[in-house]
């Protein structure tokens, strides 16, 4: 019998580590040497991080079930990021969603207070993102990357159509971008490309390929995702941003999370299903090398923190 | 792994004597790589190398098959280590644990609940593999007594877990000609079980305790012990501990060619698991990560649904989408006054779709484009599924014969080709339905009540 040798692969690239917050509270993500959670052939430096979903209103349209999860706390975007931190949110994502011209058209006044208050309330490292319309994003995001001077948020979506202006302002106020591109892997590199032209490094980029949930296209983002993180490895320094997987938004936005009747009992209780829903959406994207997952459960930020925990520890 | 002709060329004798009928051995080697000659043609290559020859074409990983009849697991043969080189091939089997020594109305509940579980999903049949009896009792009599409760109820495909020999064979003379998977071989006990698996002519597992080291010597134990079809464990259970043997497994036998581990892997979520909840958890990551069968300590539809759903999502072609056929499809028995409404041929939006639709209660037509398997807006973003494309689609399928009316349901993603639509299909009403499928009940209940 030959000694079994440990198959280690050679990578020449790595991630590249993204910094984010303020004095009070800072958090690194990336910088991987290896796949996720090899520890026997490279270093991860920083497990990956758990966002949870904050939004600047309280969403009407989110399942009861999550609505409520968190109770009173969506009233205010302040005290939500105060449980959510409590829950172990490691950074928030707040949606200024008020700002979409079909909400209630909020502009950067507005944006500038929810911010401000967010910042204050807590010490977490904050990703904002605009309502997905490119001047309002454009407006908003503007107005809160100025009130979040000197804490390093990431800012976002800046997609091909629309990155200029965000990335002016990170550059100005030392922020982070937030890079969507839809389900493509050279989509993903050419915008990362355009962002450092205009003079980002590339170390202020976090990038979201686009995430399908489970059932819903996940498979192709797990393999997007995978592909990237090979690129990265291999020394593809424009596929060597940490990925950002907007989870909890896709889970829940499924019918297996939100139907309740009319079921087949093979789908099981509603609570169960839809909290495996998001628990397993997440799981699958951090095996594919996820560095920063949006989740919107309490129990989930919970259980997917502690699986994470377990995948960073050498047994 | 297939060989290349400079690899096979190494083991000819290098004469070139030309008796094979090529003029060079290099030629006959490339000529063997793509299976053009028969090795049978040199008569002068040497059993030693016939045999190395022989043992380098298998597949890298072998298919081990568990269970007779339709309802057999195959699992193994895997080709590559990501799935967008290449789709894997036979998903993982999932098999629930029952204790032997749990009441016999138990056992039954639960053989009942998980032989009847089944769930259709993009119009595949999802369901769990079978069942792996665990000899907790340690009483042989037990064990095979459960064995026969399981059998009175289901014909699915057993695993059959026990350190004790003995006990193993009360089970195998009752089972052992269904080919069930005898768990385990270990540093303890590996005589007396390789030899259960070879009367029995039954796969075999085999666990290790400390090691792929000891994994492959057992390995290589029951292999020269003439036991073909081998399942491995390697005694791993964590979350961390699993992800790195399987990943070590996996790459070793696809990548180095390494034969001790050429086989598939079975793991038990269930014991590196704190909960039901975070067994799912690691379950999953051996579906997605190189598990070939998975032995679950809990069964529940709220776990088994979402777990079964990754399996078909790790094992589908992300390359070619899963389609349906463009056409005008009926729900129910619709008339010249039902609903019409369309979307397209992504198998999985037109399952989503046509389930909502019959589910309303409402009979229907639906109208499928040929988007060539995109989704609503993958499709519309690519200029798959615009105003002119519908319009082809309604004109081509002569819609205006199925119905009296003149309204057409679009789905809600892409309202804005609207006015658009209205302008190519004139006569029209074009409908906005609602964005997600599972609106569409109410929409319809809404809107064509009267
Ligand atoms: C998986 C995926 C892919 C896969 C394709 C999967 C497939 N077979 O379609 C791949 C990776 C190939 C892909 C490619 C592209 N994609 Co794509 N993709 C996705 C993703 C992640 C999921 C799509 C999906 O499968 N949804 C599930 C199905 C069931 O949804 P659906 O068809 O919309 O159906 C639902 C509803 O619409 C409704 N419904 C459906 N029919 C009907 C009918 C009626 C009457 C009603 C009432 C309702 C209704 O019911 C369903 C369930 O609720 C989405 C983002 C996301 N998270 O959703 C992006 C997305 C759709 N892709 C997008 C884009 C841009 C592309 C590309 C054009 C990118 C590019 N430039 O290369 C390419 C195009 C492909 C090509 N060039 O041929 C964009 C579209 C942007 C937009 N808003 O227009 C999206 C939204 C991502 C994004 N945010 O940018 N994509
Ligand atoms: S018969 Fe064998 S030894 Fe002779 S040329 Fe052919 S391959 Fe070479």
């Amino acid at each position: 019998m030959p000694p079994v040798e440990t198959p280690v692969e050679k990578w020449a690239g790595k991630i590249h580590e993204v910094n984010l917050g303020g004095d009070a509270r800072r958090l690194v993500v990336g910088g991987e040497t290896t796949l996720p959670f090899l520890h026997f052939e490279g270093a991860i430096p920083h497990p990956p991080a758990v966002a949870v979903e904050v939004q600047d209103r309280p969403p009407a349209s989110w399942a009861p079930e999550l609505r409520a999860s968190w109770g009173e706390a969506m009233e205010d975007p302040a005290s939500w990021a105060k449980k959510a931190v409590e829950y172990g949110a490691d950074l928030i994502v707040l949606y200024l969603s008020s700002a979409h011209p079909d909400d209630q058209n909020t502009g950067p006044q507005e944006a500038k207070k929810t911010v401000t208050r967010v910042l204050s309330t807590v010490d977490a490292p904050l990703i904002i993102l605009g309502p997905g319309i490119a001047e309002k994003d454009n407006e908003v995001l503007v107005a809160a990357a100025e009130a979040a001077a000197g804490r390093r948020v990431a800012l976002g979506f800046c997609e091909q159509k629309n990155y200029r202006t965000i990335i002016a302002a990170c550059m100005a106020n030392n922020h982070v971008a937030v890079a969507k591109t839809p389900v493509e892997i050279n989509l993903a590199k050419q915008l990362n490309i355009l962002i450092c032209d205009m003079g980002l490094a590339p170390d202020s980029i976090l990038m979201d390929p686009t995430t399908g949930a489970l059932g819903y296209g996940l498979e192709y983002t797990y393999s997007v995702m995978e592909r990237l993180r090979l690129a990265g490895l291999q020394g593809d320094k424009m596929a060597a941003m940490p990925m950002f997987c907007t989870v909890g938004e896709e889970a829940w936005r499924q019918k297996e999370a939100r139907a309740t009747e009319g079921i087949p009992a093979a789908w099981g209780d509603i609570a169960t299903r839809a909290l495996r829903w998001e628990e397993l959406t997440a799981m699958t994207l951090l095996l594919a090398g996820a560095d920063v997952v949006v989740l919107r459960h309490p129990q989930v930020v919970q259980r997917i923190k502690a699986t994470i925990q377990k995948l960073m520890t050498k047994e | 792994m297939a060989l290349t002709g400079i690899e096979i060329y190494k083991h000819l004798p290098k004469t070139n004597c030309k008796e094979c009928g090529q003029p060079t051995c290099l030629a006959f080697a490339m000529k063997l790589a793509q299976k053009g000659i028969e090795l049978s043609k040199c008569p002068h290559v040497s059993p030693e190398a016939a045999a190395a020859l022989e043992a380098a074409a298998k597949p890298p990983m072998r298919l081990v098959t568990i269970g007779v009849g339709d309802k057999k697991l195959e699992v193994g043969n895997e080709t590559v280590l990501f799935r967008h080189e290449k789709t894997f091939l036979n998903p993982t089997g999932i098999m629930v644990r029952v204790a032997d020594n749990q009441p016999a109305a138990e056992v039954e509940s639960l053989v009942a609940e998980v032989a009847s579980y089944s769930l259709e999903r993009v119009g595949m049949e999802l369901r769990p593999n079978g069942f792996a009896v665990d000899n907790r009792s340690h009483n042989p009599s037990s064990f095979a007594q459960c064995v026969a409760t399981i059998r009175a109820k289901s014909q699915l495909p057993l695993v059959l877990i026990s350190q004790d020999p003995s006990a193993l064979e009360t089970a195998l003379e009752k089972v052992g000609q269904e080919r069930p998977l005898i768990y385990a071989a270990d540093s303890h006990n590996s005589e007396g079980v390789i030899k259960l698996a070879k009367k029995y002519q039954c796969p075999l597992a085999i666990r290790a305790e400390d090691g792929l080291g000891q994994l492959a010597e057992l390995s290589d134990l029951a292999a020269k012990a003439g036991v073909e079809d081998i399942v491995l464990d390697p005694g791993t259970r964590g979350f961390a501990s699993s992800l790195e043997a399987l990943t070590q497994i996996r790459r070793l036998a696809l990548k180095k060619n390494f034969r001790p581990l050429g086989y598939p892997v079975i793991t038990f979520p269930g014991e590196g698991a704190a909960t039901p909840e975070e067994e799912v958890l690691l379950a999953g990551e051996h579906v997605a990560k190189y598990a070939n069968i998975i032995v679950l300590d809990h069964f529940s539809p709220g776990h088994a649904y979402p777990l079964l759903t990754l399996r078909q999502n790790i094992y589908t072609d992300p390359q070619k989408p899963i389609q349906v056929s463009p056409g005008m499809y009926t729900i129910g028995s619709p008339r010249d006054n039902s609903p019409l409404l369309i979307t397209t041929n992504f198998s999985l939006t037109y399952f989503s779709v046509a389930g909502e639709v019959e589910a309303s209660g409402f009979p229907s037509w639906l109208l499928i484009a040929d988007t060539e398997g995109l989704s609503v807006l993958t499709s519309w973003a690519a200029g798959k599924f615009d105003a002119e494309k519908i319009a082809k689609t309604v004109k081509g399928f002569n819609a205006q014969d199925s119905v009296r009316h003149r309204k057409l349901i679009i789905p809600g993603a892409v309202a804005v080709l609207r006015g658009e639509l209205e302008d190519e299909l004139s006569g029209w009403e074009i409908m906005v339905g609602p964005r997600e499928a599972v609106d569409i009940g109410g929409f319809l209940k809404r809107v064509w009540a009267n």
